[in-house]
């Protein structure tokens, strides 16, 4: 079990804790804290995947976010995830991967064939191709398309881990915990400041980590630590590692992604996976550090292509070495110390850099270390298929557009280094317009939108002395703002090597007469040659040559790849790059779970449930519920083998011919107080409320101010002062709202209070011929008679010793009642109901046979005051006052609303009276007729007539009672269905109302 | 996810609030005549600026009071919030 590329006693891994894992199939093994990436470089293993479109091999590139190849299917505590980054994954003991993209194996790809027929595979290939047929889209191109496309295979099972979201509030968040971010931080909280430091790494100190330098005569890594471990202990600090800030939105909020467990052997169950957290930071210093970005050159992407800086993490922090005969191919002294570590472990590099010799402190030791040094050189080609074996190399004319002295050495790692690209992503994000530092070819924040600092190399410093001063300035400065005072600290003093000027040199011409692939966007394929051919199409945009290319795209977002596509679009258009701009940067920064943005909200915390005091014995008594809004209300009691239709007939019927309960709880209620409420009513409502005497109800009609139907209800008046409205189910909190929009906003004059207190009542509706025998069983104490509690009547009464409201309203359209208990007594209230009446046959009805009742009895609900109809469309024009105004009045004198032919409330019944007639059909005069058929109305309710045993539905139709008599088609093409009906009036049952008065 | 101060309970988070459109429009009295383009205007017609907005937002899971917010439909800034009997500027 040797590790052939493991450096003895280097690096920050456990090495008393081995870890086993497999890779595809294969058993290896690691140590505590290696990533997935570092244990397989340590066992030889560089081949991981194949690319996005040419299935070219690919292995790793990078050494944490930065990395776009080495995407794998990973499974480990019980769950599969694809596309996870290999370079960042902390190894867990049983974790299995696999690479993504190749069939049937990495090692011998099919879909590898696209490399070799490269050729036909040019930028905006599919724009181009797919075109023609079109009828060969959806049959044969879409599938294959999405077949071949994607990378990874998400899981179908249920997941069961747990996610959480937190809300957090700081003075000060810390994003990135290398030099600068600790400076900030640290002198941040030294004034009192609450801080949040976030690192996305498992370690903290950044580069500190991995960089020859001291501070205060501490190594980096020491004094990192000696930082980490006080701000540890700072009761005002929060220290987060694993934790990436990837999207930074208004208000200076941040979001940032917390894996909490996935690096845990065993947990509890209620340790989340991983976590979300909202934060809402009073100043945000950036301080994400930089990326290294690559020289382009042929075959670039050859698996043991490495960034030199990923190299040396891989052997200060890892103690892995990427190769043992290395390549370092540079234009800046940066890559001079991956050399100088290599040579420290006893492997000797050739350096390769683009710069005439010239001498700086890092090139002199480098010299005096005996490393072979070529300047004016660079990589052309990599030779090799799975695994780079040689590389041509050549030396560089003046211009550096050829090259002579071409020579192949044998080398199996090249480690690339072409200067460093500040990370941005975070500043442009917040809305900071970036500017071009010409110093450095790459963009840094410019004036801030947000209260947003960049320091260190996030803002193009690259000196740890400059770094250091910029974190401690920024740091105390901003957080002596917000905490009114000043902690003085010394900034300590640093030792570090001085860099000498790097090159601005970021592509290698191709060589005479071969023609290699050089790529400047690993993940989504995209070569030079690509990118020529966008512009040589005339994209210009750099936001369509983004599109048009994919350059930049997807979970990598330009990462490695967005300058030097910059630079090659500016050194084809001739232009300077700032001049060529940036494409937009989109959060995440780096991907993440869907699971964390979803956090707990799922299943049943996907919403609340609401749920009416009676419903234990709805749920007893076979109940099957529908969802009303975040209601559950009984749909039907289901008795034996009965089906929906059949359940909700009898219980319909058996309300006409005895009596039925309906539990109303969830109607929306609303207690209005004030001396002003009469005239506020009056104001809401269509019909006169002036006149309404104490112990009374009345129905009522709401508009917009636009004349559209809002809502109906009915309205009681308590007392003098005091009335209890009621509102549709689904309209109640908007109701409420608009209540308070007229009282705090148009007319604060009148003297009105309103409340809902929807949860405070049970309702129970008891409807049937035999409703008033089962009251006055009910209430034996209470004169019920006709005389005494009349149509709209409403008295007080005690049900059992317990204050109860009794109102004769009905929505079925029977003689009715509708009992109003405190919340409390609910159950109570239903199963008395259900006890006394027993010997008139009462029977519970659910919202179906609700529903019957009510559209055979012509009654409007939510399918006709469907935000496009007005009072007259729904034949209740009689509720609409002439003499007073009221809320949307003055629009009902529209043109529009007052045309003959307008779409008006009708019935329909099927003409062999059998066929239903889905909601939702289209009423047409000629089934046949050519499309567009002509659409004379639609469908908004349907039932089954109890009353006269057949279908029957409400249609909101052209010219509306003039069509009556007339006979159409309803046709729904949904259901593939055409039935033949007849225009009837839309009040089906006792159109004259005389069972609610009687 | 704006941060929005309240008159009445200070800042929080927008999730808390609805929104109610333009606070600049004003209803025409009631019981009083209205030109038919007077009440089209109310009903119907609203500006759309890019920039400086003074609109209404409700508390809904908070106080419940109605605000006004001055916002830049652009850039999401709030300069100044107040209750609804209160002017802006």
């Amino acid at each position: 079990m040797s590790q052939p590329f493991r450096l003895n006693k280097v690096g920050l891994i456990n090495r008393n804790k081995k870890i086993s894992f497999t890779f595809n199939g294969k058993k290896l093994f690691g140590y505590e804290g290696d990533t997935i990436a570092s244990a397989l470089i340590a066992n030889g293993i560089h081949l991981v995947g194949r690319s996005f479109k040419y299935h070219r091999p690919r292995g790793f590139f990078g050494a944490g976010v930065e990395e776009p190849n080495a995407k794998l299917q990973v499974e480990f505590n019980g769950h599969s995830e694809p596309n996870v980054n290999a370079t960042e994954m902390e190894l867990v003991e049983g974790l299995s991967a696999t690479s993504q993209n190749c069939w049937p194996s990495v090692n011998f790809d099919i879909g590898a064939i696209n490399n070799f027929l490269k050729m036909f595979f040019p930028a905006g290939f599919y724009y181009k191709t797919f075109m023609w047929p079109k009828s060969f889209w959806y049959k044969i191109y879409e599938p294959f398309i999405r077949k071949a496309a994607g990378l990874g295979v998400a899981s179908i099972e249920k997941d069961k881990e747990r996610y959480e979201h937190k809300f957090e509030y700081c003075d000060l968040l810390v994003t990135g915990s290398g030099p600068s971010g600790l400076a900030s931080a640290y002198a941040a909280a030294k004034n009192g400041a609450k801080v949040i430091l976030a690192e996305d790494k498992p370690r903290f100190g950044g580069t500190l980590l991995t960089d020859d330098v001291s501070i205060d005569n501490l190594s980096g890594k020491d004094w990192a630590e000696k930082i980490i471990t006080e701000l540890k202990s700072m009761p005002n600090v929060t220290v987060k590692n694993r934790s990436q800030v990837f999207g930074y939105y208004d208000h200076n909020m941040l979001v940032m992604f917390e894996r909490v467990s996935d690096h845990l052997e065993k947990k509890s169950k209620f340790t989340p996976r991983q976590r979300l957290w909202y934060i809402r930071a009073k100043e945000t210093i950036l301080s994400t550090g930089s990326i290294e970005r690559p020289i382009v050159f042929g075959n670039n992407d050859t698996p043991g292509i490495f960034l030199s800086a990923a190299a040396k993490e891989y052997m200060k922090v890892y103690g892995v070495l990427v190769g043992k005969k290395p390549l370092i191919f540079t234009n800046n002294d940066s890559a001079y110390e991956t050399a100088l570590e290599f040579k420290k472990n006893n492997v000797e590099p050739i350096i390769l850099d683009t710069r005439e010799e010239h001498s700086s402190e890092l090139i002199d030791e480098a010299k005096s270390k005996g490393i072979d040094i070529r300047f004016s050189h660079g990589v052309i080609v990599a030779n090799g298929y799975k695994k780079v074996k040689s590389a041509k190399i050549g030396k560089l004319n003046k211009d550096k557009n050829s090259f002579e002295k071409i020579e192949t050495v044998d080398c199996d790692c090249i480690c690339v280094s072409g200067f460093w690209t500040p990370s941005v992503h975070l500043a442009s994000q917040s809305g900071n317009k970036l500017k071009y530092e010409e110093k450095i070819d790459a963009f840094i924040p410019d004036k801030k939108k947000q209260h947003e600092t960049s320091v260190g190399a996030a803002n193009g410093s690259f000196t740890l002395e400059e770094s250091l001063k910029h974190g401690f300035e920024n740091g105390s400065n901003l957080s002596a703002k917000i905490k009114e005072t000043k902690t003085e600290i010394s900034i300590p003093n640093v030792n570090e090597k001085k860099y000498g000027a790097h090159d601005k040199f970021w592509c290698m011409p191709l060589p005479k007469n071969e023609n290699p692939k050089r790529f400047v966007d690993f993940q989504n394929d995209v070569s030079v040659s690509d990118i020529e051919i966008a512009l040589r199409e005339g994209y210009r945009s750099i936001e369509h040559v983004k599109r048009y290319t994919t350059l930049g795209m997807a979970t990598d977002q330009g990462r490695t790849s967005n300058l030097n596509g910059l630079q090659l679009v500016s050194n084809i258009e001739n232009k300077i790059v700032p001049e060529v701009g940036h494409t937009t940067f989109r959060p995440p920064f780096t991907p993440i779970t869907i699971g964390t943005i979803v956090g707990r909200e799922v299943g049943m915390e996907y919403m609340p449930t609401r749920k009416t005091p009676m419903h234990e014995w709805h749920e007893k008594n076979n109940a099957v519920f529908v969802d009303a809004g975040a209601w559950k209300r009984p749909r039907y009691y289901k008795q034996g083998n009965e089906t929906l239709f059949e359940a909700s007939k009898r219980e319909a019927k058996n309300v006409r011919e005895n009596v039925g309960i309906c539990d109303v709880t969830t109607l929306g209620k609303i207690d209005i107080k004030g001396p002003d409420a009469a005239e506020f009513l009056n104001r809401v409502y269509t019909n006169a409320w002036m006149k309404l005497p104490v112990g009374k109800a009345r129905y009522g009609l709401m508009l917009r101010e636009d004349g559209i139907v809002m809502d109906d209800g009915t309205t009681t008046r308590i007392s003098e002062n005091h009335y209890h409205m009621t509102t549709t189910t689904a309209q109640a909190a908007n109701v409420l709202s608009h209540l308070e929009y007229y009282l705090q906003i148009v007319w604060p004059e009148l003297n009105v209070n309103v409340v809902s207190t929807t949860e405070q009542w049970a309702g129970a509706a008891i409807a049937g011929p035999k409703s008033r025998d089962m009251l006055s069983k009910l209430y034996p104490d209470l004169e019920v008679s006709n005389e005494a509690l009349p149509f709209m009547g409403y008295k007080e009464a005690e049900f059992f010793g317990v204050p109860s409201r009794i109102f004769r309203i009905s929505f079925s359209g029977e003689l009715a009642y509708e009992i109003n208990i405190k919340s409390d007594h609910g159950l109570f209230m239903w199963e008395k109901m259900m006890e006394v009446g027993k010997e008139f046959g009462n029977q519970p009805y659910g919202t179906e046979a609700l529903s019957t009742l009510r559209i055979e009895m012509g009654h409007v609900a939510g399918p006709e005051l469907d935000g496009r109809t007005i009072p007259s469309d729904v034949s209740l024009n009689g509720l609409v006052s002439k003499k007073k105004d009221f809320i949307g009045k003055n629009s009902l004198g529209r043109e529009a609303f007052n045309v003959e032919s307008r779409q008006k409330i009708v019935g329909l019944i099927p003409i062999d009276r059998k066929s239903s007639i889905p909601e939702g059909s289209h009423i047409v005069q000629d089934q046949n007729a050519k499309l567009p058929n002509p659409k004379l109305g639609h469908v908004s309710s349907s039932c089954w007539s109890v009353e006269n045993n057949n279908p029957f539905s409400l249609a909101i139709m052209k010219d509306g009672k003039n069509m009556i008599g007339k006979k159409f088609f309803a046709v729904s093409p949904l259901k593939n269905k055409s039935i033949e009906v007849e225009v009837i009036s839309s009040h089906y049952v006792d159109p004259e109302g005389k069972r609610v008065r009687s | 996810m704006l941060y929005i101060k309240c008159p009445y309970c200070g800042l929080r988070a927008q999730k808390e609030f609805s929104y109610g459109g333009d606070a600049t429009v004003k209803r025409p009295n009631i019981n009083e005549e209205v030109s038919s383009e007077d009440w089209d205007n109310f009903v119907y017609m609203r500006k759309s600026p890019r920039g400086k907005h003074i609109e209404l937002w409700q508390h809904i899971a908070g106080c419940r009071q109605w605000i006004k917010v001055q916002r830049d439909t652009a850039t999401h800034e709030i300069f100044q919030t107040a209750k609804v009997t209160e002017e802006i500027r």
